[in-house]
């Protein structure tokens, strides 16, 4: 039985759609995350749970109680912001209590719950202090402490981590999902950060123009992209034409050279075809029997730490494929200008202009776009 | 702020410690410090003169001290500005509990109607007092609504008027201490963690724009109590600007000592508020980025 479901969300300013046809169902204890561009209708759905926003049409339900209609005072919805909102009048203490003297919850249960929540975010000791004495990072372990106070039925976060530095943000999201994890709560998390969505989420909601372009696990999204849009979003991806030769043997040629799809093209023999490539799905070499080969010249070669990342531009000025490799100190790059192979299994191989059925490893086939 | 930072200076006083802060010793720049210098001492002459002629020709009365033993001695004084300060204090609450909800409303729900609402606050600026003293008794002194032949009904009159007078005050103070704090966002956090309209207002809106309410109480106080038109056309001789003026037809020397005491007043104000004002600032502008 789902614990969080939206049906038939949409929500209009004036004539502009900013959520269309979003419908969605959250088993409790989920992690869900919305990731998307700005833009795309993620925080407008947040807003909408949280009631801060009414939705134009739909449902919104916890628990299979409809909440569609009330405040957002009434809802038991904890929300996390982006700027943190802690309210700069109170201390620590509180702004983590704040919602249970709502609740006319007595002094020493608030005191004790206070205490208890300063513990799991590791303020113990700086119940005193105000909100402008503490960090960024702080400041927003202390918010996800008061919205998870109220002992809320949904957990929304909006962009927690942006204003924070790189360092802080990969420590404190590890941070939330092990709090998420320990308490059970289902949880919405919108951001545009495609590595946050993945590394916290159960199942990620990939949204771009108001409306949901895929659902799925981090993997799936990230391996079975479902449209163009999820595929150069959601990682970084070698996007190239390629035309069929025989679409019942998932034939296809790149630059002329031909290679073989996991399973059949729907697209008819002799049409064009997008081909999805990950950067880590390909290598240099001629690779074992059976894979696909292309044959091409080093167009440039970049240093990103632990992967180099070299190009290749397929036969005489063809497309160019980004190849990743991992750097291993003791052998020397490829040159610029040299002759190389670059290889791929079949399953490598998405086809994002026709459907390719079969396919091994998905759940479900990637739909034509 | 150490010499030769990047940071603008901020208003007429940052631009005067920008100007006067000493740098390399360029011709230029010197110059430059030494006209700082003298449009400051022109200022502080300007401000301070009236003010040491003012204390001279109140100190004329013999003995010494005697218009300042007048005014303390006079009851009439005392009691003038209790019923002053007693009537500012009323204005001062119901302008904050009109202004406050409006406000708060206008730049959550409706900001578009911003222009207009400011605009309605000015009225005061471009109706003259004595107009709209003369519309208050016109109306307020017939039936169905006679206010004017009772004291309480008076000064609740004048009240209503000083309230009017301190819109575009209390407005914009208010206005300028909702524009520092991310009134949206703060709301929002409160409502998702259960609060009424009441308890954000009174918990989470007044106690950030404790500064701006400062201002605006001290601002409307100011008026009030040197208020002299609606006090006369209302027969409010009790008022402290009435007590001013008819003081002033009277006496020599005692108008300057109650002017020199009321400047007193003031600044012992001013300092209040800077003193309270210091910590809040401080916290609304280092919290809720966005």
């Amino acid at each position: 039985m789902s614990f969080l479901t939206l049906t038939g969300i949409q929500k209009y300013f004036g004539t502009t759609a900013a959520v269309l046809d979003f419908d969605l169902a959250m088993e409790r204890g989920e992690f869900v995350s919305f990731l998307g561009p700005s833009g795309c209708g993620k925080t407008t759905t947040l807003r909408m749970i949280a009631g801060f926003e009414q939705p134009t049409a739909g449902r919104i339900e916890i628990a299979s109680i409809d909440i569609t209609d009330l405040p957002p005072n009434r809802r038991n919805v904890g929300m996390v912001f982006q700027s943190y909102a802690l309210f700069p009048n109170m201390t620590v203490a509180q702004n983590i209590g704040f919602g249970l003297r709502v609740r006319g919850r007595p002094k020493a249960k608030i005191d004790a719950r206070v205490d208890e929540l300063l513990g799991l975010i590791h303020l113990e000791g700086r119940g005193g202090r105000y909100p402008y004495q503490l960090s960024g990072g702080q400041q927003q372990r202390v918010a996800l402490a008061r919205a998870l106070a109220i002992e809320p039925q949904v957990l929304l976060l909006d962009e927690p981590l942006s204003a924070l530095d790189a360092k802080i943000r990969v420590a404190l999201r590890a941070e939330i999902r092990a709090i998420q994890r320990q308490l059970g709560i289902t949880t919405v998390y919108v951001t545009h950060d495609q590595e946050e969505a993945l590394s916290l989420s159960d199942r990620v909601v990939v949204m771009s123009d108001g409306r949901m372009e895929q659902v799925g696990s981090p993997f799936e999204i990230y391996n079975f992209p479902a449209t163009p849009f999820v595929a150069s979003f959601v990682g970084t991806l070698n996007l190239v034409e390629a035309r069929v030769v025989e679409a019942a043997a998932g034939r296809i040629a790149i630059a002329g050279q031909e290679v073989h799809a996991a399973g059949s093209v729907s697209a008819g023999s002799g049409g064009a075809v997008t081909v999805a490539l990950r950067p880590e799905g390909l290598s240099l070499g001629d690779g074992p029997d059976g894979s696909n080969r292309l044959r091409g010249a080093i167009s440039d070669v970049s240093f990103l730490g632990s992967v180099v990342r070299i190009r290749v531009r397929l036969g005489d000025g063809g497309p160019v494929l980004s190849v990743d490799t991992f750097n291993e100190p003791h052998s020397r790059p490829p040159a610029v200008a040299d002759a190389v192979g670059v290889w791929f299994p079949r399953e490598a191989c998405l086809i994002l202009g026709g459907a390719v059925t079969a396919r091994p490893g998905a759940s479900d086939p990637v739909e034509g776009a | 702020m150490s010499r030769g930072s990047a940071s603008p200076p901020f208003g007429p006083l940052g631009v005067m410690r920008s100007w006067l802060r000493l740098g390399p010793p360029s011709p230029g720049r010197h110059r430059g410090s030494l006209i700082a210098w003298l449009i400051l001492a022109i200022g502080v002459l300007y401000f301070v003169f009236p003010l040491i002629a003012t204390l001279e020709f109140s100190l004329r009365a013999k003995p010494f001290g005697l218009a300042y033993q007048n005014v303390l001695d006079d009851p009439k004084f005392g009691s003038s500005l209790l019923y002053s300060f007693t009537i500012g204090l009323i204005t001062i609450a119901i302008s904050i509990a009109i202004i406050v909800p409006t406000a708060f409303w206008v730049r959550l729900k409706v900001p578009h109607l911003r222009t207009a609402v400011e605009f309605v606050t000015l009225m005061p600026f471009i109706i003259p007092a004595v107009i709209l003293v003369f519309g208050i008794i016109r109306i307020y002194s017939a039936k169905p609504f006679v206010f004017t032949r009772t004291e309480l009904g008076s000064d609740a009159l004048l009240v209503a008027a000083y309230v009017v007078l301190s819109f575009p005050y209390m407005y914009r103070a208010v206005d300028t201490g909702l524009a520092a704090i991310d009134v949206r966002t703060l709301t929002e956090a409160a409502q998702s963690l259960g609060a009424g309209w009441g308890r954000i207002l009174l918990r989470v809106i007044l106690p950030n724009l404790r500064t701006a309410l400062l201002s605006g109480a001290f601002l409307t106080l100011a008026i009030v109590i040197g208020e002299y038109t609606i006090a006369v056309f209302l027969a409010r001789n009790n008022q402290f600007g009435v007590y001013l003026s008819l003081l002033g037809q009277n006496k020599a020397f005692e108008p300057a000592a109650v002017s020199l005491i009321s400047f007193g007043l003031t600044w012992v104000a001013m300092i209040f508020i800077a003193l309270i004002g210091r910590g809040a600032r401080e916290r609304v502008q280092i919290t809720g980025a966005r």
